[in-house]
């Protein structure tokens, strides 16, 4: 471990906030992960989880403008210039991407690309190979030597789901992102995945940072969540804090949705109702106050404060008391 | 692969019968006999009746269909009307003239295009985006004997640089340059811009897929992005449009081997058609046709070697 600082911060965001056009999609995230940590990130379509991780890899979409800062090992990718960005791509940072169907490209061979993803790497083309063979052995797939001539479409969905994984820990990265690592697969795949990468964690020296919408990956993955909601992280603590004392009433509304959390039977799945603003602008005050069950007036003029209700455990909400 | 090859030339053999037989068909629906044309008015009954039996044009349709096509699977397409040689002769003669100009001018258009438009899609934007934009619609606009007769005035009139007509001095292989780069600017430069169109805008497309992405997201440089993982996806389109486009390249030699006096099936069949002779013209095309399937094919076969979904489509059955 090279850059990481002393008190074992590998990732440190501050004040990070992407726009595209007058669309403010994230607003001031702070957020911060530290080495063998897995932190989740969790929220409802468009709430600006994907802008997240593409900032975080220094790969913003175009047009997008990127101010605050990212800072993994130290070093600040939002400021850096596109050179140096690209060079702590793949090597400092790596992402395991939504879908490993088209996030592979179709015409080369999986041992072509896994070996071109180590051009950073001093070893020849051989070793690189061999690198290659033996991380997709140990993501578990069988036969990788016959894996690496194949291509994508020729892989099922769980094998190209572990050959992403292998790829992205490939040149062993402070800071691995994993985008919906699950999301494209079906039930039987996510708990294989998901073992596989608690297995991982245990290996892997660097902090994992986990997006998704699916709480219950949260809880099988992460020590830390933070939630967000309209571009602004609204409430982070421990895993357990989240799921057993959320303050914020978004968290809370999010956990009484989820269907691992409903006893019994029920004639309707609870939902939040309306939906997510328009962030173009975003509203004044808080932005979750038009669709929160307990706003008072106050919610809908004035942004709510950062509450610290624990070390480590705060909301954003005027309601929540320290 | 060997399945799809086998099932791509099956279907280029078919196209090439069916070819044959609308061609027979066609020349015997216009009016007139072959004999009549080719002896002309002050010809002989006897001498006419000569001739027709010597052609086989009183044998009943289908039994002439089939002794050409016999003949022609036989390598044996027909004599020439004036001169009594063997069609073929004449043809292989003159084809490797056309398939050196042809193959020249799109191999030097194809190298130029593809840059051009790869460099256009790392420097998007750019300066050289911009002008190659404005240049290749003019340059897809001009016709290619018009560059031919202005190449023609300017390097070889005016200048003095190259030679006007010809082919060169047959085993000078200086010469036979020198005489092939006029003819090949002259076809080439109509596709040069409209290849780099062609691969910018499939280029653009594929860059906007997720596994550019991923290949951003490891660090590889744009460059590299673009000439290994975008370049074999971008050029699929224009290598089938390439392949079909042969066909005008052909035709665009027929004029400029006119223009330029050079030998080659252009000029042949040019002279064939003024002087009505029908196996000649018939001998040739069918060539020029099965010489076109032949590049067709091979092009699918090197799109499936490029995309193997492609293959594995045709694999199952």
């Amino acid at each position: 471990m090279t850059g990481a600082q002393d008190d074992g911060t590998v990732l440190r965001v501050e004040g990070l906030s992407v726009s595209y056009g007058a669309v403010q999609a994230l607003r001031g995230a702070s957020l911060i992960a530290r080495r063998s940590e897995v932190i989740g990130i969790v929220g409802e379509s468009g709430c600006g989880k994907s802008t997240l991780a593409s900032a975080l890899i220094g790969l913003p979409a175009p047009g997008a403008r990127m101010r605050g800062q990212v800072e993994i090992g130290g070093r600040d990718i939002v400021a850096a210039p596109e050179r140096a960005r690209r060079a702590m791509r793949g090597a400092a940072v790596a992402m395991i991407f939504q879908d490993p169907m088209t996030s592979f490209n179709p015409v080369l061979t999986l041992g072509q690309q896994l070996t071109d993803f180590q051009h950073r790497s001093a070893l020849p083309r051989r070793a690189r190979r061999a690198r290659a063979a033996a991380m997709l052995a140990r993501v578990g797939l069988p036969d990788p030597e016959l894996a690496l001539d194949r291509h994508i479409h020729e892989l099922s969905g769980g094998m190209r789901q572990r050959a992403a994984i292998a790829a992205a820990l490939l040149m062993q990265p402070q800071l691995l992102v994993a985008d919906e690592p699950t999301t494209a697969l079906d039930v039987t795949m996510e708990a294989q995945i998901i073992h596989l990468l608690r297995e991982l964690r245990h290996e892997h020296q660097g902090a994992i940072v986990v997006i998704t919408h699916h709480l219950g990956v949260i809880g099988e993955l992460c020590d830390r969540v933070y939630v967000m909601y309209a571009g602004e992280i609204v409430e982070e603590g421990t895993t357990d804090e989240i799921y057993h004392d959320p303050r914020h009433p978004y968290t809370q509304a999010l956990i009484a949705c989820d269907p691992a959390h409903i006893a019994g039977t029920v004639d309707r799945l609870p939902t939040i109702p309306d939906r997510v603003p328009d962030l173009d602008p975003p509203p004044p005050g808080c932005s979750f106050a038009p669709r929160c069950p307990v706003a008072m007036a106050r919610c809908r003029t004035d942004a709510p404060p950062r509450v610290t209700v624990g070390p480590g455990h705060a909301a954003a909400c005027h309601r929540v008391t320290p | 692969m060997l399945r799809y090859t086998a099932k791509r030339t099956g279907l280029a053999v078919l196209n090439l019968l069916i070819v044959m037989v609308a061609m027979y068909a066609m020349v015997f629906l216009v009016p007139g006999d072959p004999a009549s044309v080719a002896l002309g008015p002050r010809a002989t009954p006897a001498l006419k009746a000569e001739l027709v039996t010597r052609m086989g044009l009183d044998q009943p349709i289908w039994r002439q269909v089939w002794n050409f096509f016999a003949n022609a699977v036989q390598g044996n397409l027909g004599y020439d009307v004036w001169s009594g040689r063997p069609v073929l002769d004449q043809i292989l003669e003159a084809f490797p003239n056309t398939l050196i100009l042809g193959g020249v001018a799109l191999g030097w258009a194809l190298v130029l295009g593809v840059a051009l438009g790869c460099l256009a899609v790392v420097w998007r934007g750019g300066v050289l985006d911009t002008l190659l934009g404005l240049l290749s619609v003019s340059m897809i606009a001009v016709p290619s004997f018009v560059i031919a007769i202005y190449a023609l005035l300017v390097f070889a009139v005016w200048l003095n640089w190259l030679p006007a007509i010809g082919a060169g001095t047959a085993g000078d292989i200086g010469s036979q340059v020198r005489a092939l780069i006029l003819p090949s600017f002259a076809i080439g430069i109509t596709w040069v811009g409209y290849l780099a169109r062609l691969v910018r805008a499939s280029m653009l497309e594929v860059m906007g897929e997720a596994h550019i992405r991923t290949a951003r997201a490891f660090g590889l440089s744009e460059f590299r992005i673009v000439t290994r993982y975008a370049l074999r996806l971008a050029i699929i389109p224009t290598l089938a449009v390439l392949a079909v486009g042969f066909g005008s390249i052909l035709s665009a030699a027929v004029f400029v081997e006119t223009v330029f006096s050079r030998p080659g099936i252009g000029t042949l069949i040019i002279s064939a058609v003024a002087k009505r002779n029908y196996p000649l013209v018939m001998g040739t095309t069918l060539f020029m046709t099965a010489f076109y399937l032949f590049i067709v094919t091979a092009a699918d076969l090197v799109i499936a070697r490029l995309d193997p979904r492609v293959r594995d489509v045709f694999r199952g059955g």
